[in-house]
């Protein structure tokens, strides 16, 4: 009998049940972010003058960080704050056309619903840098409207190049979130003589509007975490003006620890607050719907 | 044809209806009368849920014909939302609205459908909610309330849009049976005051007490039928006596 409860049975029934690999987890990102301890963040400031330490050579260590010290303030406020900037724009972009596709997958006429279906599976699965690129040499340089031109720089088209895999991943939030709503309450609002639009919008979107929050978070980080993308398209961010930087101290080797590195450190400890943020709110959601 | 109150509220005549090529019901009629209280009870899976289920267009039919207030529902062209405003739907997972409390539960229908006045909604509304005696839990979300609780509310809520026929599907199959009790009298005050009720129900005692007919369904058809006395003291039909056997 015992044996039997310790799965040596060769009944497959009695065999425990056992999850093989990993499950999809739509907070990927900021779960293992947000697991991290907040030293972390003191680990890392410690390991990577460590590790240009360990590379250096004749232009020392001490050159190279002091090199850094000169392009901190052009480094954070001119770079990294326009990659908050351009992940900002972009992901008010995504998350508005993105709405409105997740709520058009859900449409009763089925044109539509195909229609927005293919769009978001289009640009959940394209490269994000094929994507940018696209927009890149799809846009004009410039719109003429009523005789007046009105250019468009380069981190414009940036932030529509990356807002576009955004809004994609947000429609199919969107959706899993109203389809996961019991259809009970679907037709506890149609005994009532709601219409479908009163019910989706005063029943079904209120209750999920919670429950979108956490994955939607997830997104913006992950969206920050691309901007250094925009760099391919000589948009003045973090990683192009770093690159500069080094040139303008004579591209010595030893200079790519620090200054990538204090890229890196900017990037963690922007997105492990939200990464916190992210998990502490999933778990009160969970507990109360 | 215009619906007087000597006519059936509810009729149904010859309904057929199929899910893919199960057919669930297979030639229903019957008939209630305004302020009828009747009961229709059988073996799980004999479509008795269906049937009702049909009587306010949550499912459609193949055949046959339902009418309410001389209105027939199986029109293409029917105001379902005008239908569903005269029949009210209880259903077995009570099916609250878990973001909005209760008074919020019961007020939500006639402002947002009926566009009526606020000031007025709120007085019914506790009035009703009183009326199921829940007085005190107006504030309280769903997920606060006991099973019982929460499908007195749902029937507040369906009261809420003035109703002319009330429809309980298996309304306390899902409760603990303490709670069963305070349900029921709930719809035992309603069919006092002359509500027309259907009820699909498992509750004997209850339908023998309160029905003024009782109908017993068994795959899709109509096997019996007549008021609580007869019906359970002299059924016929020998599927009736087997089930009543099994049940009493």
């Amino acid at each position: 009998m015992d044996s039997r409860l310790h799965g040596t049975t060769d009944l497959p029934v009695m065999k425990p049940y056992v999850l093989r690999g990993h499950q999809y987890d739509e907070l990927f990102l900021v779960r293992w972010l947000g697991s991290l301890p907040p030293w972390s963040l003191l680990v890392l400031l410690a390991l990577w003058p460590a590790a240009a330490f360990a590379q250096s050579a004749m232009f020392g260590t001490v050159d190279a960080f002091a090199a850094l010290w000169r392009w901190i303030p052009f480094l954070t406020f001119q770079g990294f704050l326009f990659n908050v900037l351009i992940s900002l724009f972009a992901m008010l972009i995504g998350t508005t056309l993105g709405a409105a596709l997740g709520l058009a997958q859900l449409s009763r006429n089925k044109v539509t619903r195909g229609i927005s279906w293919a769009i978001t599976q289009l640009f959940r699965n394209s490269p994000w840098l094929v994507l940018l690129f696209v927009v890149l040499l799809a846009f004009p340089f410039q719109i003429t409207v009523f005789g007046v031109t009105i250019p468009i720089p380069g981190w414009v088209k940036a932030v529509i190049g990356l807002s576009l895999p955004v809004m994609a991943n947000i429609s199919e939030i969107v959706r899993g979130a109203v389809n996961s709503v019991p259809s009970a309450q679907w037709e506890a609002a149609e005994s009532l003589s709601f219409t479908r639009t009163q019910t989706l919008w005063q029943i079904i979107l209120p209750q999920c509007f919670k429950r979108m929050i956490p994955p939607w978070m997830n997104w913006y980080a992950i969206l920050t975490m691309a901007t250094p993308l925009c760099s391919l398209l000589g948009v003045g961010e973090i990683i192009t003006f770093s690159r500069q930087a080094m040139e303008a101290e004579n591209n010595h080797p030893e200079l790519l620890m620090p200054f990538y590195g204090y890229a890196l450190v900017l990037f963690f400890a922007y997105c492990y607050p939200i990464a916190r943020l992210t998990i502490a709110l999933e778990r009160r959601y969970s507990v109360k719907l | 044809m215009s619906w007087t109150p000597d006519l059936p509220i509810v009729s149904l005549k010859d309904v057929h209806k199929s899910f893919g090529d199960f057919e669930v019901l297979k030639g229903v009629s019957l008939d209630v009368m305004k302020g009828e209280v009747i009961c229709i009870i059988g073996p799980s899976g004999s479509g008795k849920s269906t049937l009702i289920r049909c009587i306010n267009a949550l499912n459609d039919i193949q055949r046959g014909s339902i009418t309410v207030e001389g209105q027939e529902v199986s029109d293409p062209k029917l105001d379902k939302l005008a239908l569903r405003k005269k029949v009210g739907m209880v259903f077995q997972q009570y099916n609250l609205f878990p973001h909005k409390t209760a008074l919020e539960n019961v007020m939500m229908a006639p402002l947002k459908v009926l566009k009526e006045d606020p000031r007025t909604v709120e007085d019914r509304a506790r009035s009703l909610i009183k009326k199921v005696r829940l007085e005190g839990k107006e504030d309280n979300y769903p997920g606060e309330l006991s099973g019982g609780q929460q499908q007195r509310v749902a029937i507040a809520r369906s009261l809420a849009m003035r109703p002319d026929v009330m429809l309980f599907d298996e309304v306390t199959a899902a409760l603990d049976p303490e709670t069963v009790k305070e349900v029921l009298v709930t719809i035992k005050d309603l069919a006092a005051e002359g509500m027309t009720c259907i009820l699909v129900t498992h509750e004997m005692g209850f339908a023998r007490e309160v029905a003024d007919h009782i109908y017993f369904t068994d795959r899709g058809v109509i096997v019996e039928h007549g008021p609580p006395a007869s019906f359970f003291d002299e059924a016929k039909d020998p599927r009736t006596k087997e089930f009543l056997s099994q049940i009493l």
